[in-house]
């Protein structure tokens, strides 16, 4: 029997005896990036409505430095979180280095410019659609930024699923500001890593399984809201 | 501050003057040098050649664009930061994701009524355009005739001095164009000004009390519909007319 089959048969069933190791690791992934998703909307939802709905100087300059900020190396952001946590760093005082907390920084850094810059193009088409109708009801930009966020909820859905896709499955920026601490910090992703340079291809597998899962059954969901959206709503 | 209402209600919107008023697009003048003063009660029609500037001058009026150069005065404009006291139905209603009902509760929450107000109201105007059995539909699903029908209901939920339409039949087969009309007129008869763009002179025929006729972004001609489609005064209206109408 292959490495493979024999590493994978031994995987369904740490996932089918819900293995506490397992499930330790991926409940905490699934902590860490909710967190993440849910900092980086608060930030980058309104972030979004507000360029899309404003007229400034610099703002071309500003949207395509947020696009170009969607592809940041999570390693460079993890260094750089580590940089700004580490005991020297401006923060070090918080003691959040190598805590589940830090790995919410940086991976809410990462995934804040992807929801901004995709939010800020979906309610951008959409304000030229709805602009003059909401001024001649006497809109005002902040109304209209609410309202076009709260009209386009099923596209931005979608938005942030693939924010969490990417944060669940980013490895880089968690490593080096978590450590891969068993039992602390240590993450589906991290862990996955470390299994298998030890060998250990039953616990890789099985980690790799479920993240792949949950990154399918996500992407399955965000479809199947929008294509339910569209159908009852327009 | 707010010293309008320790004066009792405002005085009205109209007349409206257009002093010299111009509009260009770049280096594309689209509305040139047009004067008129638009009074209340009479429905106005703005008719003339595409790319007369029709659109635009009604998007000037409502404040959407911006004059490039002239004036224009309301007689008691609306104070900043205020309710407005006009309402303008576009050619494509644009209608938020929400229900019909919602949709109408919208406006009139943008527009300050308290909350105790806003049912009300919404569901009046929703029956006054036929739409009341309707109010729990998701608004975008509805008929083309039926959003159009909603845009005037949140229009006249707002109980407007002016409505300005633009085009508002454009992209509805004829019984829903009717449907329109009739509702134009209903909220004509409450006391609403109409101000209206239409390419359809047919429709223009029907609905005019005075035409104002736009040509290359100059407002040419403006005399009451019956005179203006009997004996037009200017050589461009009488060819227009003529291009027009196949009968």
């Amino acid at each position: 029997m292959s490495s493979l089959s024999q590493g994978g048969l031994e995987a369904l069933r740490l996932i089918a005896g819900a293995d506490p190791k397992l499930v330790q690791i991926v409940s905490l992934s699934l902590q860490v990036s909710l967190s993440a998703v849910a900092v980086a909307c608060l930030a980058g939802l309104p972030l979004g409505a507000a360029i899309a709905v404003s007229r400034f100087h610099g703002r071309r300059a500003l949207i395509v430095a947020l696009n170009a900020s969607m592809g940041l190396p999570p390693v460079v952001v993890g260094l750089l979180v580590y940089l700004m946590l580490s005991r020297a760093g401006p923060l070090g005082e918080l003691g959040l280095l190598f805590t589940p907390a830090a790995m919410v920084v940086a991976q809410a850094i990462l995934i804040t410019p992807i929801i901004a810059a995709l939010s800020r193009q979906v309610i951008e088409d959409a304000w030229m659609e709805y602009r003059e109708q909401l001024h001649s009801l006497g809109e005002t930009r902040l109304g209209a930024a609410v309202t076009l966020l709260w009209d386009l909820r099923f596209s931005l859905v979608t938005i942030v699923l693939a924010g969490f896709g990417r944060a669940a499955a980013e490895v880089g920026a968690v490593m080096i500001v978590g450590g891969n601490i068993d039992g602390v910090t240590r993450v589906m992703t991290t862990a996955i890593a470390l299994e298998t340079s030890k060998g250990d291809l039953p616990l890789a597998l099985g980690l790799g399984m479920v993240l792949l899962v949950i990154v399918f059954s996500l992407n399955a969901a965000a479809y199947l809201v929008n294509e339910t959206a569209q159908r009852r709503y327009g | 501050m707010n010293y309008t209402q320790e004066l009792g209600p405002p005085r009205s919107l109209l007349p409206l003057e257009l002093e010299g008023v111009s509009f260009s697009a770049g280096a594309r003048l689209i509305i040139d040098d047009v004067s008129v003063r638009l009074d209340a009660g009479r429905r106005t029609v703005i008719v003339g050649p595409n790319g007369a500037g029709k659109s635009v001058l009604l998007r000037l009026c409502h404040g959407l664009l911006s004059p490039t150069h002239g004036t224009i005065r309301w007689n008691s404009p609306e104070a900043p930061g205020t309710a407005r006291r006009q309402a303008m139905v576009f050619q494509r209603p644009v209608l938020l994701r929400r229900s019909a009902l919602a949709n109408v509760l919208y406006a009139l929450q943008v527009a300050g009524v308290s909350r105790n107000h806003r049912q009300q109201r919404a569901r009046e105007a929703l029956l006054k355009v036929g739409l009341d059995g309707l109010r729990a539909h998701p608004a975008r699903v509805l008929s083309g005739g039926e959003q159009q029908r909603l845009a005037l209901a949140r229009a006249w939920a707002l109980r407007p001095e002016v409505l300005f339409l633009d085009e508002p039949t454009a992209s509805l087969d004829p019984g829903a164009a009717q449907e329109i009309e009739a509702i134009i007129a209903a909220m004509h008869g409450a006391g609403t000004k109409i101000l209206m763009v239409t390419h359809s002179l047919g429709q223009a025929r029907r609905m005019a009390d005075e035409i104002l006729f736009l040509h290359q972004g100059r407002l040419i001609e403006r005399a009451s519909a019956e005179r203006f489609f009997k004996h037009p005064r200017s050589l461009e209206a009488a060819q227009f007319l003529e291009g027009e109408l196949p009968w």
